[in-house]
């Protein structure tokens, strides 16, 4: 019963005037963000962290993580009416919402997506609302071994889970690591990796300043050059006859899906480094083998739709239970407000709902909020959302340049490190064509200043002997399953060579 | 894409060995009584990332990653000529932050990308080059008491007129 009073107190907070406007605004801003080509929530939550400094650090959260469900719920939106996913999360949307739109039934594809969103959104802030206070009193024994194992845990399920080229992948893990040890050792206090002698390395290289690189610069050149600027977009017809009538169908023709999805969402969003993408994909999979017209998936089933759009709501709500109760993001996004959580002075695990108790259940609130925020203003406003993403890319790439210069150099107020993001854009650019995975490094920079010194505490404490690790009751099978899941890309290679031996 | 996949291992290679005799500037050995030494972690890490451009490599010699097979050019012309005008743009932009201020050096980025790579009417580039610059000032000037760089000294008179109103 403690937890309902707490979600209460919660709600009342997340529906102060200004954690209000704030949740009013970063759910517009994210459906926009999201709907745009190219840009998902990670974008939008890096570019506009720096500009979160007006706010206290709860409020800041709150719209930060609207942004969030903003993004989720209008990725749908390009999907449907360009074709083109709004973000990595969306990509399954396409498969039925588009062939939806070319059969003329776009407003029922938005609003079997805006609906399933809502359902994932909601059915995943009451597992969170149970299961968070849950995992944060376990977490609560956790000393330097067990946080270190879980650090580890985050990263081998990149390796495991990621789907991306392994080596690159471990890559872009090792180098976000070695980029967060630039500036001083915290513990001898002695200058380190002052890179090339130039001084601006002593302040460190900020997180920030390597996601607003990487999803500002990098990403924006990388959308630029791979979609040229053709795109066509097809205009839903809504009025609220239709939109009642689409609501219907969309409950009667999607209903399973959006279960389906809520579900699985939730728990793939937990997981560190699966989040939304694979949510959504896996969905739409099972989804698809269930159903009793599997033929229909890809042709324009409301199902199809429902499933993906219900799981990356639900998975992103997910991904901030590892985020809040053991500091582990559970995505890219969640990576960032990490970040953002520390810029702020505030420690994300388990402490965090004891010590900042009224700022997690501000925010758990807050999802509850921008849950019916982004439902209404989606179904509201998706005329106005599909004249917006005709605005030609040639305005828009500029303005996000900008925001992303300004708002990098607002929070490190650092012409050094203003240089760094066009470095680290341009970098990122060329990486990804080379398919380097970049969300590790992101993920890795952030959790990097927690993952070194927990690993050295942890070997001071068994004066070196690694198997601290190993023999203790928690970080033990930890360890283990992070070891397994590095290795699983090996196994999987091993079958497929002895498959191959025995055909 | 084949010749870029392994130049691109192979930079990233050398980057790593720099980052290992850097991080050996501390002890990267355990100290007994103080644990791991500073350059312990950014070493063994800066070994993980030569490992992996290794690994990155065999694979491109063995034919693995889709990159090491493949004869397309890395990009286009198109291709080429979007990242040389947008990514040196970009470039441009911060290069003209200390000598025209950032308000200046957003207002010269707008009009060069608007007008020149976007071709918009000068009505639209100017209304957005000039509103955007502007807007800016008063929000992190006036509301978020954030400084941005002011440039050289000729840009003075308009910081200065710019104050009288927010003040």
């Amino acid at each position: 019963m403690e937890v309902f009073s707490f979600l209460a107190s919660g709600i009342f907070t997340a529906l102060e005037p200004i954690n209000l406007v704030l949740i009013l605004l970063g759910v517009t801003v994210g459906l926009f963000i999201g709907a745009m080509p190219g840009l998902g929530s990670v974008n939008g939550v890096a570019i506009l962290l720096p500009i979160t400094f007006l706010v206290p650090p709860a409020s800041a959260i709150i719209f930060l993580a609207a942004i969030y469900y903003g993004a989720m719920y209008g990725g749908a939106i390009s999907s449907v009416t360009l074709g083109i996913p709004g973000a990595s999360t969306a990509v399954a949307t396409t498969f039925d919402g588009r062939p939806l739109a070319l059969q003329g039934r776009a407003s029922l594809a938005l609003v079997t997506a805006a609906l399933a969103s809502f359902v994932g959104g909601t059915v995943a802030t009451v597992f969170f609302t149970l299961f968070a206070p849950l995992l944060a009193t376990v977490a609560l024994s956790f000393g330097p071994p067990e946080i270190f194992a879980l650090m580890l845990l985050a990263f081998a399920t990149f390796v495991g889970l990621g789907g991306d080229d392994i080596p690159k992948t471990i890559f872009s893990i090792c180098f976000g690591l070695v980029l967060a040890t630039v500036g001083f050792d915290t513990i001898s206090g002695e200058p380190r990796l002052v890179l090339f002698d130039i001084q601006g390395f002593m302040r460190g290289i900020g997180f920030i300043v390597l996601a607003i690189g990487v999803y500002g610069i990098g990403e924006m050149l990388w959308t630029i050059e791979q979609t040229r600027g053709e795109v066509t977009t097809t205009n839903p017809k809504m009025t609220a006859k239709v939109l009642v009538s689409d609501a219907k169908e969309a409950v009667r023709r999607g209903w399973k899906g959006t279960w389906i999805g809520s579900i699985l969402g939730f728990f793939v969003g937990v997981l560190p480094a699966a989040g939304a993408t694979p949510g959504s994909l896996m969905a739409y999979g099972v989804a698809k083998m269930v159903s009793k017209n599997p033929e229909e998936y890809g042709q324009g089933s409301p199902d199809g739709v429902a499933a993906p759009e219900a799981a990356n709501n639900s998975a992103s709500t997910g991904s901030m239970l590892p985020m809040l109760t053991l500091g582990i993001p559970g995505s890219p996004t969640t990576a960032i407000l990490l970040g953002g959580m520390v810029m702020w002075g505030l420690t994300p695990g388990p402490r965090l709902f004891i010590d900042e108790s009224e700022f997690v259940w501000g925010l758990i609130g807050s999802f509850y909020i921008s849950n019916i925020a982004a439902v209404i203003i989606n179904l509201a406003f998706i005329p106005l959302f599909v004249w917006m993403l005709r605005m030609p890319f040639t305005i828009l790439a500029p303005l996000i340049f900008v925001l992303s210069i300004v708002g990098g150099f607002a929070a490190s107020r650092s012409m050094h490190d203003l240089w760094l993001i066009v470095i680290f854009g341009l970098g990122a650019f060329f990486m990804r064509k080379f398919d380097y995975p970049l969300a590790p490094a992101v993920l890795a920079i952030v959790l990097g200043p927690i993952a070194e010194p927990t690993m050295r505490q942890s070997l001071l404490l068994s004066s070196g002997d690694p198997m601290i690790f190993f023999n203790r009751p928690i970080a033990g099978p930890i360890t283990v399953i992070a070891i397994i899941l590095i290795l699983l890309p090996a196994f999987k290679m091993l079958r497929r060579k002895q498959r191959v031996a025995h055909s | 894409m084949r010749q870029g996949e392994i130049s691109l291992a192979g930079l990233l290679a050398l980057f790593s060995l720099y980052l290992m005799w850097k991080s050996a500037e501390l002890p990267i050995g355990f100290i007994r009584g103080q644990g791991p030494g500073g350059g312990f972690w950014p070493f063994w890490l800066s070994v993980g990332m030569l490992l992996s451009c290794l690994a990155i490599a065999w694979n491109w010699w063995r034919g693995k990653s889709p990159a090491s097979v493949s004869d397309e050019p890395l990009m286009d012309t198109f291709g080429w000529s979007t990242v040389l005008h947008v990514g040196g743009g970009v470039v441009g932009f911060v290069a003209l932050i200390p000598i025209v201020s950032m308000y200046g050096a957003v207002a010269i980025f707008l009009l060069y990308y608007l007008r020149f790579l976007g071709r918009h009417s000068w009505l639209l580039t100017l209304a957005i080059a000039l509103i955007l610059p502007v807007g800016l000032f008063f929000f992190f000037e006036g509301a978020m008491q954030i400084s941005m760089p002011q440039g050289m000294r000729f840009t003075q008179p308009f910081f200065d007129l710019m104050y009288d109103i927010i003040y």
